[in-house]
């Protein structure tokens, strides 16, 4: 019951986007029963004014930011902007495309909450945000480098401490693996004849990984 | 007499401090006594979590929520279940909702109690943390019944939960409901009235609604603002809309009225942990799909296809098809939610764990400006601040 209300108050607020916004946005989309928006970096600022003001969005607690890395793709990151109305009971999510290069603009002057998920995006990503007051590593160790939760950034990181008993101190020290990696292909041809057949034609999936 | 310049103090706060609640080291400029700026510097406890989950599949990665918040394991766990069960479409069946939301009422009760009696304790009243305890011992009990552990309970999976409840338990809980309300009213005899408690935290760390929301906060430090914002009730998930509970509102959007918030809430989730005792269904409490859901210990004994099942989900795992959704529950401490994006294959994408602490503690230089040293450290207790969840 509630589900469908829900349904339709987007599809409304959708409607009222497309009439406002279809300038600034690329697209407007579907996933499953959550709106996203496709914006511009160069029009984001304007995009996230509107949804925060406009009577019929306000928007007004930015409730997460996040990177997501497709390292293939041109601009290989996206930044999701999690939305939130409490007078409106909605959530919308709002994404914009950057590379390594490119700044996004920061929103702290619209959310207060921005300040630290743009720092942790930096620090995670290094997405940069322009304007944003303070851009400073958030989470990982002083000195830190790299951007851990890009897609190759290994696993197991490069640095790893260690108490060394004759400095009598902490040290950093690459990291040492007493014991191969290891990762396995689940993507078996368990899955039906068909996957493993195409796995093995298309060379993703060699014979003897196959068999192991 | 000459007024003489006192020079700003820098004065480092931590990382190791009992009233920092976890591993919080805070920089403060301080202008005599007073806070000037505080910069919290967090990630001592940052342990890569969401990388981890990347690199696990979909069911190896629900213990990683347990030490998230190590308070208040089980909601969280919850929002990870309701996100991937979202991607996979499959729905819960009755008897397993109901004991998701027992055990997400009893894990508010827990991590509240934690909460305010330390918080106590931070301003100077040990009496609340050493009953409070007691309290919390009866309910990891339930939690080592129902799920093995007392802490990293890995209960709710996608899907359901693990196993059903065993034998007695719904019975024990309900005569602890009993006897519960009298721990709360005790608990409130000693703070809600005492004179020292409301001096260090009256008027200290308030917030508006418009500061609240622009802060990103959530439940329950936004209802001590004054705003009834409550996911329970505003988009209910399992059967929260079958239970009747009331929320609590505050009106200062001080550190007191985070406290009366959190004892308010503690008496609607015991109504909310009695309805669910009286209505619980009998039933399957996993989903009943097997290429989800593993089969039970005693049909592999039997049945190949079982075997299989089970073999193939404790490997391989299931594939969660492509999409992304963000899904959030009500936890204790405010809204934790999961931004799961998945591409089709056996493990996440992409899993961003919101923390209700991480917002609450960016606002700590917003709430402590201007403020006493001694201040902070009741700011620090009233947000309810745990480091497994701010660090991840």
């Amino acid at each position: 019951m509630l589900g469908s209300d829900i349904k339709e108050q987007l599809n409304e607020l959708a409607a009222h986007l497309e009439e406002h916004l279809s300038d600034s946005l690329i697209a407007i989309e579907w996933e499953r029963d959550e709106l996203v928006l496709r914006a511009q970096r160069q029009t984001l600022i304007t995009v996230m004014t509107f949804l925060k003001d406009d009577s019929k969005c306000l928007f007004r607690t930015l409730v997460d930011l996040c990177g997501v890395d497709y390292p293939e793709e041109e601009f290989r990151f996206e930044v999701v902007y999690n939305l939130l109305s409490l007078k409106r009971n909605m959530r919308i999510r709002v994404k914009v495309r950057t590379d390594a290069e490119t700044a996004v603009p920061s929103l702290t002057s619209l959310f207060l909450s921005a300040e630290w998920n743009e720092r942790e995006a930096w620090d995670m990503y290094g997405i940069f945000f322009s304007d944003h007051p303070d851009l400073r590593r958030l989470l990982t160790d002083y000195g830190f480098e790299g951007h851990p939760l890009r897609k190759d950034f290994p696993l197991t990181g490069y640095v790893e401490v260690r108490y060394d008993d004759e400095q009598k101190r902490v040290v950093y020290d690459s990291v040492k693996l007493t014991q191969e990696f290891r990762t396995f292909d689940f993507l078996s041809p368990w899955e039906g004849a068909e996957n493993g057949m195409a796995a093995l034609n298309d060379g993703t999936l060699k014979p003897e990984e196959g068999a192991g | 007499m000459v007024e003489s310049h006192i020079k700003p103090l820098t004065l480092n706060f931590g990382p190791q401090h009992p009233a920092a609640h976890g591993v919080l080291r805070l920089v403060m400029e301080m202008d005599g006594e007073i806070v000037e700026r505080a910069d919290p510097h967090i990630g001592l406890l940052h342990r890569g979590t969401e990388k981890l989950i990347e690199h696990k599949t979909y069911l190896q990665a629900v213990p990683y929520f347990d030490r998230l918040d190590y308070v208040s394991p089980m909601c969280q766990e919850h929002a990870y279940a309701l996100a991937v069960e979202k991607l996979l479409d499959i729905e819960v069946p009755k008897r397993g909702q109901y004991i998701r939301v027992l055990f997400s009422e009893l894990s508010r009760i827990l991590n509240h109690i934690l909460n305010i009696t330390t918080f106590a304790l931070d301003v100077g009243a040990m009496t609340p943390l050493l009953w409070g305890f007691e309290e919390r011992e009866f309910l990891m009990e339930f939690y080592e019944r129902a799920s093995g552990a007392r802490l990293h309970a890995a209960y709710f999976r996608p899907g359901g939960v693990h196993q059903d409840l065993p034998d007695g338990l719904l019975d024990d809980i309900a005569k602890w409901s009993e006897s519960f309300p009298g721990f709360v009213e005790d608990m409130e005899s000693l703070l809600t009235n005492n004179r020292i408690f409301k001096q260090r935290t009256v008027d200290i760390g308030a917030v508006n609604q418009d500061e609240a929301q622009s802060l990103g906060f959530t439940v329950p430090c936004i209802r001590a603002s004054g705003l009834p914002w409550d996911l329970r009730k505003s988009r209910p998930y399992d059967c929260y809309s079958e239970v009747d509970f009331d929320i609590p509102v505050g009106k200062t959007g001080d550190c007191y009225a985070r406290y009366l918030v959190r004892v308010e809430e503690m008496r609607q989730s015991l109504r909310i942990i009695k309805q669910c005792l009286d209505n619980i269904p009998d039933g399957p409490v996993k989903s009943t799909d097997n290429k989800i859901a593993p089969p039970k210990r005693g049909d592999m004994k039997k049945s190949m296809e079982a075997l299989i099942h089970h073999f193939k989900l404790y490997t391989e795992g299931y594939h969660v098809p492509a999409g992304e959704t963000y899904s959030a529950v009500e936890a204790p401490k405010g809204e934790f939610a999961v931004y799961l994006v998945s591409d089709g294959s056996n493990k996440p994408y992409r899993c961003k764990i919101r923390a209700p602490g991480f917002a609450f503690l960016s606002a700590m230089d917003y709430l402590s400006k201007g403020h006493m040293l001694a201040d902070t450290v009741a700011i620090i207790g009233s947000l309810d601040i745990v480091f497994g969840e701010i660090d991840r």
